[in-house]
């Protein structure tokens, strides 16, 4: 049996803090799945702090950054089956990783490069949402399309807490509901949007409370405890898969860097707040955890940590090595079937170019 | 060859597009039950059931962002907006991501999904009922236009955005939903996008027109039958256009007027105004004019003869052209 436990807030939780708070445990994970979700884990903070290394040495461009948010990533990702899709927004831009896109991919999307920009079918991974939760009713479209076609297939969105506040994640949500789509609508609620709090966001008591108008479970969890999002995500797509339509998963944590690079949280963030969270981050916590088991020691952390650099080493060469795009691709791809104008503007583009 | 309304032929094109192809699927608000508003769908909910043909909730930025969903998921849906200004709520998926995520997925991914609206005022309806929103549309990189003005020509270019590999916007003129009747190719019918219709021939000055304007448009041309030559190009599709069409007909007659029912100010008109002005001018004996609604809200119906552009007007510009 699955021990969830309950903490503040009416939070789910499993991991304890190795003092009063008691660990709970999954049922069905054994030491080799929890080693690789910490490998996953790890290799997702890793992207992270390597990403804003590289945004300061002017590698990559404006980045946004994702710290302390892998425990809802690698958590939920880890319930899902390889057929199953993810839509992620910018906050889940590596999530990738976790379905074997390389890093270089990745970092070239946050490049500018074309190489960045992936097939989906590729991994089962859409691409990068940049507005704020237009797409949503995607994986709620792709979820209710597979369904139509018998196609055992659950889609899983990311969005913020922002993001509910906007017409697409109510319209998303809205037709999954109708539709009794196999989706999953997941918020990291990390209480920021950039500079505005939670508290100005919304005058509901908590995002999942959204779900009751929906006609959907709403699950409350602790965003920074990877067990407990694993478990809460298990769960709905099991709901999914069973034909009993979607779920809205609440996962609650507290923004601990940055919004993007370019972003001054001193500004308006809550430092002490801030910094309490960074001392409880959730790759620690789980580290912990794990070492509390008996099932990971300080010295394959260790060992699991340099794999996930010598990764993004690799990752940023890759990315470097990148030929300069052809200018064509400003033209390809925007239709299967352009119009003939295209073809007349890069023969001018080029034109022009070899002139100077 | 059986006479059709232009709403039956839309429906038509329906029918048989989704008999034609398994993975087509209608969906709208009031679609299915009822037929549509309009009746634009009616049959198909009882021929295709209920999964093919589905009543949506009332959510325009619902019913296009789940489209790109499900042609994620394979299928090629058919969008319809109940009227032009309810679309405007669906701008937004149709801007951040309609017209883009073929981009985004490097050509890997299709979306082959369809818009269909009915569009255009002079139907004494109440308020934002009446809009010509087509620029909005045509101006989004990565989105076709299509705008019928002859059942024949609803049914192919609503066959053609149907199998067209790129996301398609087809305008229905709900004016002459049931006042346009003519000849409909019964079965498959696709009139290709990017190819305009002479809708009359002439050597003095070339009207352009599309959707309920071309009915202006010949009607002027029939009003100045004693004093000009006038040739009438119905556009059929404003993206791509068909610039090799519109060229010769103004290198023949020199001269051209171009009539859309939206507000002026960067209207379709202006467009087709650049491209004379850009691979003609020198074919040209007068300056191009453009007969358009006005720049203010489509007015109180009462007033909505004043401000669509009547054959009246279209008629003094063509004399104002052809006199200098």
């Amino acid at each position: 049996m699955s021990r969830v436990l309950p903490a503040e807030g009416g939070l789910r939780r499993v991991i304890g803090d190795g003092g009063l708070l008691p660990d709970g445990e999954i049922e069905g994970l054994g030491h080799e799945q929890l080693l690789a979700l910490y490998r996953n884990l790890v290799l997702l903070r890793t992207y992270d702090e390597r990403s804003v290394i590289y945004h300061r040495q002017g590698r990559i461009g404006t980045y946004a950054i994702y710290w302390n948010h892998e425990a809802m990533q690698a958590g939920s990702v880890f319930a899902l089956e390889e057929r199953d899709w993810i839509f992620p927004s910018y906050r889940e831009s590596a999530i990738g990783l976790l379905r074997g896109m390389p890093p270089s991919t990745i970092l070239s999307w946050w490049r500018g490069h074309p190489a960045g920009w992936w097939n989906p079918e590729d991994y089962g991974v859409a691409s990068i949402c940049v507005p704020i939760a237009t797409h949503v009713p995607h994986a709620v479209g792709f979820a209710w399309g597979s369904r139509l076609k018998e196609e055992d297939r659950v889609a899983i969105a990311y969005f913020g807490d922002g993001a509910t506040s906007e017409g697409a994640f109510h319209e998303g949500a809205t037709f999954a509901g109708v539709l009794k789509a196999p989706a999953i609508l997941f918020c990291n609620n990390n209480q920021w949007a950039i500079s505005t709090p939670l508290s100005a966001q919304t005058a509901a008591p908590t995002l999942a409370d959204k779900a009751i108008g929906y006609g959907m479970p709403g699950v409350r969890v602790d965003g920074g405890d990877v067990l407990a999002v694993y478990e809460a995500t298990r769960e709905a797509v099991e709901r999914a898969r069973a034909g009993d339509g979607p779920t809205l998963l609440e996962a609650v944590t507290y923004r601990a860097a940055p919004h993007a690079t370019a972003d001054d949280p001193s500004v308006y963030i809550d430092e002490e707040r801030a910094r309490e969270e960074r001392e409880n981050e959730c790759v620690g916590r789980y580290e912990r955890y794990l070492e509390r088991l008996g099932v990971l020691t300080a010295a394959e952390a260790e060992e699991i940590r340099n794999d996930a650099l010598a990764v993004m080493r690799d990752g940023i060469v890759e990315a470097e090595a990148e030929p300069p795009a052809d200018v064509s691709l400003v033209f390809e791809h925007a239709y299967a079937d352009p119009p003939a104008s295209l073809a007349t503007d890069l023969e001018e583009l080029r034109r022009i170019l070899s002139d100077v | 060859m059986p006479e059709r309304l232009l709403v039956e032929a839309v429906n038509d094109a329906l029918h048989v597009e989704m008999e034609r192809d398994p993975s087509v699927m209608i969906l709208g608000e009031d679609v299915g039950r009822l037929g549509g508003v309009f009746r634009a769908t009616a049959g198909l909910q009882d021929r295709f059931g209920a999964d093919r043909c589905v009543d949506t909730p009332l959510a325009e930025a619902g019913i296009l962002g789940t489209a790109v969903g499900l042609c994620m998921a394979g299928w090629r849906p058919v969008c319809e907006m109940q009227y032009d200004a309810f679309s405007y709520p669906a701008l937004d998926q149709l801007i951040n991501h309609v017209g883009r995520y073929r981009w985004r997925t490097r050509g890997k991914m299709s979306f082959p999904l369809v818009i269909r609206m009915p569009y255009g005022g002079s139907v004494r309806a109440p308020e934002l009922h009446d809009d010509s929103p087509e620029t909005y549309y045509v101006h989004t990189p990565g989105v076709k236009v299509a705008i019928p003005s002859t059942p024949a020509d609803a049914k192919g270019l609503i066959a053609a955005a149907i199998r067209d590999p790129d996301p398609v916007v087809v305008f229905e003129p709900k004016l002459i939903y049931r006042l346009a009747r003519g000849e409909v190719p019964d079965g498959e019918h696709v009139v290709p996008l990017g190819k305009a219709r002479i809708a009359r021939e002439g050597s003095d000055v070339t009207i352009v027109a599309y959707g309920a304007m071309v009915g202006v448009a010949e009607r002027a041309a029939d009003a100045l039958e004693n004093e000009a030559s006038c040739e009438v190009v119905d556009l059929r599709s404003l993206k791509p256009l068909d610039e090799e069409s519109l060229l010769a007909s103004v290198a023949k007659t020199g001269r051209a007027v171009v009539v859309q029912e939206a507000p002026r100010v960067c209207g379709f008109a202006a467009e087709v105004v650049a491209v004379l002005a850009e691979k003609a001018i020198f074919d040209l004996r007068a300056p191009v004019l453009r007969v358009t609604g006005y720049d203010v809200p489509y007015p109180y119906w009462q007033l909505e003869d004043a401000y669509v552009p009547s054959e009246a007007r279209v008629v003094d510009a063509v004399r104002r052209v052809l006199a200098v």
